[in-house]
């Protein structure tokens, strides 16, 4: 069990290195040099030199890059040009929304697609099988940005029963707060949905077959019991590995979600930075999610420690 | 060893007839052709000009002069929708081959010379660790917007997809006999490579191709809905949607329209992937 958990650290470390290697040379790829981008074309070249003397692009790119390591090993992203603050308090102030939206619809997208995922794999072939099935390939072809429009136009436009956008202002209770997430984790939930409903569906197939629920059916188990206790159990384990996927894919939804939405999330931080060519902001952003996903991939292989008995020895 | 082992099937004609067998193939198939006929033929089908200014037809709702209504300057819905889908359809073919140029190339030398195998598999994985349209801005940020960069972004985006599927297929064909066989011959490594593996690639690569290309289509749709995708003057249906933002529950059509295109050229693309994932993967066949 030690070397497995000491591995996948490994694993998870080699893989942190490698992320943090891609963002600083995506930034450093920009034809051109940054700091003239970011400042636009009326700075004066002093203007340029200054902050390319800020934010250390003057120097040799080894030294840069063994000075980027350096600061992130202290815990810092560097500044904001724009904002002027530090990336990673201008991150956190932002984290709320995006947190709650990921949580709201990865809960949405599971009681969705477990439930009917289970049911389809069992009643294969059936009418609801097909359906289901189908309806997954659809809900994975809509674009959310377009699913939280429709949202929008029918539930805040026209019935008029939910706020339309924003994250109900400053000062706004957290009920206030949550209630805007309604529509925006909906439209998220729903989309993601098909890529759970489709893999509990496969891995619920994968044991149905297996000898040992013919055994529990032939000892006169009910068919509940069969499915959920003996069936699903051992179809745990890729269903929490596409849990941990969706997560992070939910947070690359956010962005889009809430820009349609106009909530003051992480997604809305990253797509005005983009447009005011705000690099350390990309960059933070860019190296919390990637290590977010290589995080909760590590958490979910610790997790298959606690569901599956064969990985520990 | 066992997906090599069972009887597969070959990408050829053979594999069109069997295809076209299955009931949602086929309708993804016809419904794929239409949307990429209308796209191309969009200058001969369209009853006007993209950019025909219309200030006295604004705003104007789905009717018999205008099918898909008129956006705020009054430019006609369908002739746009029908623009937009040559470039969508364009940014899909592009970016599966970057993907596939790149990502193929990676995954055959990751899969074959063991040495590489370690430090390329560690990049797919880190590159994978970036959520696609979150990398894909962040590409087009340093890069400069533009609708060479936006399939360069996404090329480079999918392409780690691409590499970790061929590795892992490169992975068995290695080890079989007849690459075996052709290294005892003396025949070079490119040949082996070119000849004796890249040709059992063709299945898995045409399966994740076609699914490259769908959610290509979504990234550009979502990136020219944040703006930071190509010019929101140009027509795709992510800078149609945005346009129509503006203008929820007033003009309604102004987003559905480009998004109907959206949904079906996506949900036909993934209906042949899946068919051709199911008729090419062993594993999936029913019928063994």
């Amino acid at each position: 069990m030690t070397r497995y958990v000491l591995q996948r650290f490994a694993g998870m470390i080699a893989v942190m290195f490698v992320v943090v290697t891609v963002v600083f040379v995506i930034v450093r790829i920009a034809p051109g040099d940054p700091a003239s981008v970011m400042l636009g074309p009326d700075a004066t070249a002093q203007d340029v030199a200054s902050l390319r003397a800020r934010l250390g692009l003057d120097r040799p790119l080894v030294v840069q890059y063994v000075l980027f390591l350096g600061q992130l090993a202290r815990g810092d992203l560097g500044e904001s040009i724009f904002l002027n603050r530090p990336v990673l308090s201008a991150l956190a102030d932002r984290a709320e929304p995006t947190f709650f939206l990921t949580i709201f619809s990865l809960l949405i997208a599971s009681v969705i697609a477990i439930p009917v995922g289970i049911y389809s794999a069992y009643r294969r072939g059936s009418l609801f099988d097909q359906a289901t099935t189908t309806l997954a390939m659809l809900a994975a072809s809509i674009p959310s940005f377009w699913l939280g429009l429709l949202l929008i136009q029918f539930f805040a436009v026209r019935l008029g029963v939910l706020p339309v956008s924003g994250y109900g202002g400053p000062g706004a209770s957290l009920a206030t707060r949550l209630g805007h997430l309604v529509l925006p984790a909906v439209a998220l939930g729903v989309v993601s949905s098909a890529l759970i409903l489709r893999f509990t569906r496969a891995s619920m197939l994968d044991v149905l077959g297996d000898d040992y629920i013919r055994t529990a059916r032939s000892k006169g188990m009910g068919e509940f019991r069969v499915v959920m206790k003996h069936a699903f159990k051992n179809a745990l384990i890729p269903i929490l590995t596409v849990l941990g996927l969706t997560a992070a894919l939910l947070v690359s939804g956010a962005v889009v979600t809430e820009t349609v939405f106009g909530l003051p999330g992480v997604g809305s931080l990253v797509v005005s930075a983009v447009l005011r060519r705000d690099y350390p902001v990309i960059q933070g952003a860019l190296l919390v999610v990637a290590a977010l996903y290589v995080i909760i991939n590590f958490l979910i292989d610790m997790l298959y420690l606690a569901v599956d008995p064969r990985v520990r020895y | 060893m066992a997906a090599v082992s069972a009887p597969a099937i070959e990408a050829g004609p053979g594999l069109l007839r069997q295809l076209l067998r299955r009931r949602t193939v086929m309708i993804g198939l016809v419904v794929l052709c239409a949307v990429a006929l209308l796209a191309l033929l969009a200058p001969w089908i369209s009853p006007f000009s993209p950019s025909r200014l219309s200030i006295a037809n604004r705003l104007k709702p789905p009717g018999p002069v205008y099918w898909f209504g008129t956006d705020e300057f009054g430019r006609d819905g369908f002739t746009r929708t029908l623009y937009a889908g040559r470039l969508s359809l364009l940014v899909g073919v592009s970016v599966v081959a970057f993907a596939c140029v790149v990502g193929v190339t990676l995954g055959l030398v990751a899969g074959f010379f063991r040495r590489l195998d370690t430090p390329i598999a560690r990049v797919i994985d880190a590159m994978m660790a970036f959520p696609d349209i979150l990398l894909a801005i962040a590409l087009v940020a340093a890069l400069g917007p533009s609708l060479a960069t936006v399939i360069v972004a996404l090329g480079i985006v999918y392409a780690p997809r691409l590499a970790r599927v061929v590795r892992a297929s490169t992975l068995v064909i290695r080890e079989l006999p007849y690459v075996e066989a052709a290294r005892a011959l003396g025949v070079p490594t490119w040949r082996i490579l070119t000849r004796h593996v890249l040709r059992n690639l063709v299945s898995p690569i045409l399966v994740q191709g076609t699914f490259i290309f769908a959610y290509a289509m979504l990234a550009e749709a979502g990136l020219s809905f944040l703006g930071v995708g190509v010019s929101p003057e140009v027509p795709t249906w992510g800078t149609m949607i945005a346009a129509g933002r503006q203008y929820v529950g007033q003009a309604d059509w102004m987003t559905l329209f480009p998004g109907i295109a959206i949904v079906l050229s996506v949900l036909s693309l993934q209906l042949v992937g899946d068919g051709l994932r199911d008729l090419l993967d062993p594993r999936l066949r029913k019928d063994l």
